[in-house]
């Protein structure tokens, strides 16, 4: 098949948010095996780019989409109007989806217009496009457990193809009960990778990508081993470690069942 | 870009079953919007686009977990106009990880769960046993019943951006296809009538009372339909009939303004129109008809018409169809490019159907009447919440 069809990318910024993971300059000597990981509750914020009534319309989902966006944009000093968007996410905002469903379940089925226009897949890239400014194509995609694997696989072929910046957005939060019980995702968590046709000054690795045959790498510590294989989104850790151990070479992330994504990391640095 | 042909197309939606169906309630300007009465919404006072036939359709014992109305919808679309031999075909051609399955969808099977939740145990608040959310509530189901179904083994995904999704994903395959990464696409969407969108679009005050008047000067808001359409998608054959229909080419943009107004100038709309345009290699007067967004709302109109006139002035006839087959949201530019490419292969430009007196402010040159004509190479638009703008160019070999 097309094992031999490679996708390259410069990985120019990369955001992270998790439980025990603030983000990503924090999180990267705890993947490296430096620090010792400590789950705990994640907290994070609206962006202030937003105007104050969008903010006060955002839930976890949205704050955390954008706030991996924003951190890989920093990093690579990049400007977030010129980049194309891929959001990735198994389910977007999950407590305004049960909030509407435990509404129209009742006797009273008026639900709020906030919570109807959030409900849709791509509120978190309606919520970047404002804050942010960008006018540049966003798609949002969904895979389920591949959602992580089906944006990098998007953004890949946008850089490739189109030629421009790509950031990819994959986040996931849990659901409440009783959906919860169907869909068990234990914790928020976001990662973005800022994707660039050509090398710059702030290019920390050239990666390549390819469809294979192959099981997926496992993290080593095992709190974040969980992590891992409970949330979609935090199926693109393996490549973050790589990244923070500075060690290059292959690793392969979960994708859609027989296929997995090999990347081949060249670091810049 | 480099075209792709749309090898083989269907669609379901409330003008009917399939291609023939579709076809002739087009040249017959029927509408198939009826008063709401779907499910238990009995209080609302709207008109809805429903698929006939859904209820009783069964799936296979195999594909069983997948049971919604939004699944038993794609299984109906799949079964028409030869598509599943197509497919077959095109998987014995390129094998089962080259051909690809995109397809977009808004609400995906959430009725299962707004049913579900309906039917929370008394004690315990737990959903029924029988609930199955990755198979139907999932935004991805869809997608992963197409490939169960086809037991294909290759990329997969749903593209979720609300009322663009489905015009999206031609702009996705293509770029698959011409990075190597696929051979063949299954594209398009398939969005069913659930209780989240009729009750959203109700709490937006965005529902007519009536059936949906696009552009008229006295619309009042949408009707929701739902539908299925299904594309294969490919590079064009070596020798290609002169009906043969190519994607020419996609654009797409963000808003950047709000989640559920557009741009009150349609600044989007219009990048999305031009971004179109210069993928496919074309200028504004080559476009013969443009089948628009139209939802009838009155901003959506307003904003859309100040694009396309901004692009293309007002000598290109353009309608929405959406009159006929009310707004099918995530399926909507699935349909839209089915549509067209109906128009293209039988050389007709169907006019928008329910608009009485089509608005003065909104300098295009609307068609309210069907007119016979040999377009060669049309424009669909598609826009949703979020700022989300696509637009696509379909063409016809020669």
């Amino acid at each position: 098949m097309s094992q031999d069809v490679k996708l390259a990318a410069y990985l120019d910024g990369i955001g992270l948010v998790g439980p025990g993971l603030d983000n990503w300059l924090a999180a990267r000597p705890i993947l490296a095996g430096a620090v010792p990981y400590e789950s705990r509750p994640l907290a994070v914020a609206a962006p202030q780019s937003l105007p104050p009534a969008e903010r006060r319309r955002t839930g976890v989902a949205i704050k955390v989409a954008l706030a991996v966006g924003q951190e890989a944009c920093a990093n690579g000093q990049l400007d977030a109007r010129q980049l194309a968007a891929v959001f990735s996410s198994s389910g977007a905002d999950n407590d305004n989806c049960d909030a509407i469903c435990k509404v129209l379940a009742s006797d009273d089925r008026s639900i709020s217009p906030t919570r109807f226009h959030n409900s849709v897949h791509n509120a978190p890239a309606g919520y970047w496009g404002i804050a942010s400014g960008a006018m540049t194509p966003a798609t949002v995609l969904c895979a389920h457990d591949g959602s992580f694997g089906a944006g990098l696989l998007e953004a890949m072929t946008q850089v490739a193809i189109d030629r421009c910046g790509t950031l990819l957005i994959a986040y996931d939060m849990p659901y409440p009960e009783p959906l919860h019980a169907k869909r068990p995702l234990p914790a928020a968590f976001g990662i973005a990778l800022a994707l660039m046709p050509e090398r710059s000054a702030h290019s920390l690795a050239r990666i390549e990508l390819s469809l294979v045959d192959a099981e997926s790498a496992a993290l080593a510590e095992p709190e974040l081993e969980a992590l891992r294989r409970a949330i979609p989104a935090a199926r693109g850790l393996p490549l973050l470690q790589a990244i923070a151990c500075g060690a290059g070479g292959r690793v392969v992330l979960d994708y859609l069942a027989p296929l997995s994504l090999a990347v081949e990391i060249e670091l810049c640095r | 870009m480099t075209p792709l042909q749309l090898s083989h197309f269907t669609t379901a939606s409330c003008l009917g079953h399939g291609l023939a169906a579709t076809l002739a309630a087009l040249r017959a300007q029927q509408s198939g919007l009826t008063p709401c009465a779907f499910e238990t919404v009995t209080d609302l006072h709207t008109y809805i686009g429903e698929v006939a036939g859904l209820d009783p359709t069964a799936l296979p014992v195999r594909l069983a977990d997948y049971e919604c109305r939004n699944n038993r919808l794609a299984w109906l679309g799949l079964q028409q106009d030869g598509f599943s031999d197509a497919v077959g075909a095109a998987v014995a051609r390129y094998g089962r990880r080259r051909v690809g399955v995109l397809l977009g969808t808004s609400t995906s099977g959430i009725l299962e769960t707004e049913q579900a939740f309906r039917h929370r145990d008394p004690a315990s608040g737990a959903l029924p046993d029988d609930f199955h959310y990755r198979t139907t509530h999932n935004t991805y189901s869809v997608a992963d019943f197409v490939r169960t179904a086809f037991k294909l083994e290759g990329p997969a995904v749903v593209v979720s951006t609300a009322c663009s999704s489905s015009a999206k994903v031609f702009a996705s395959a293509a770029r698959m296809i011409a990075a190597g990464v696929i051979d063949a696409a299954i594209v398009g969407g398939v969005d069913s009538l659930c209780l989240t969108t009729l009750y959203g679009f109700n709490s937006l005050e965005l529902l007519s009372p009536g059936p949906c008047r696009p552009y008229d000067v006295d619309r009042n808001g949408l009707s929701i339909g739902e539908a299925a359409a299904f594309i294969l998608l490919e590079r064009p054959a070596d020798s290609l009939d002169a009906d043969a229909v190519l994607l020419l080419g996609a654009g797409e943009s963000s808003d950047a303004h709000h989640m559920s107004s557009p741009h009150p100038e349609g600044l989007g709309a219009r990048m999305a129109m031009a971004a179109a345009l210069k993928a496919a290699g074309l200028q504004p007067a080559d476009i013969d008809y443009i089948n628009l967004h139209g939802t009838a709302t009155p901003s959506n109109d307003a904003a859309e018409g100040r694009a396309v006139a901004a692009v293309f002035g007002n000598t290109v006839p353009c309608s929405s169809t959406k009159g006929a087959t009310g707004h099918t949201l995530g399926a909507a530019g699935g349909v839209e490019a089915v549509i067209s490419a109906l128009a293209l292969q039988h050389g007709f430009l169907p006019g928008g159907v329910n608009t009485r007196c089509v608005d003065p402010d909104i300098p295009v040159q609307y068609l309210t009447a069907n007119r016979e004509a040999a377009p060669r190479r049309v424009l669909s638009n598609s826009f949703g919440f979020g700022g989300t703008n696509c637009s696509l160019i379909l063409g016809r070999a020669a």
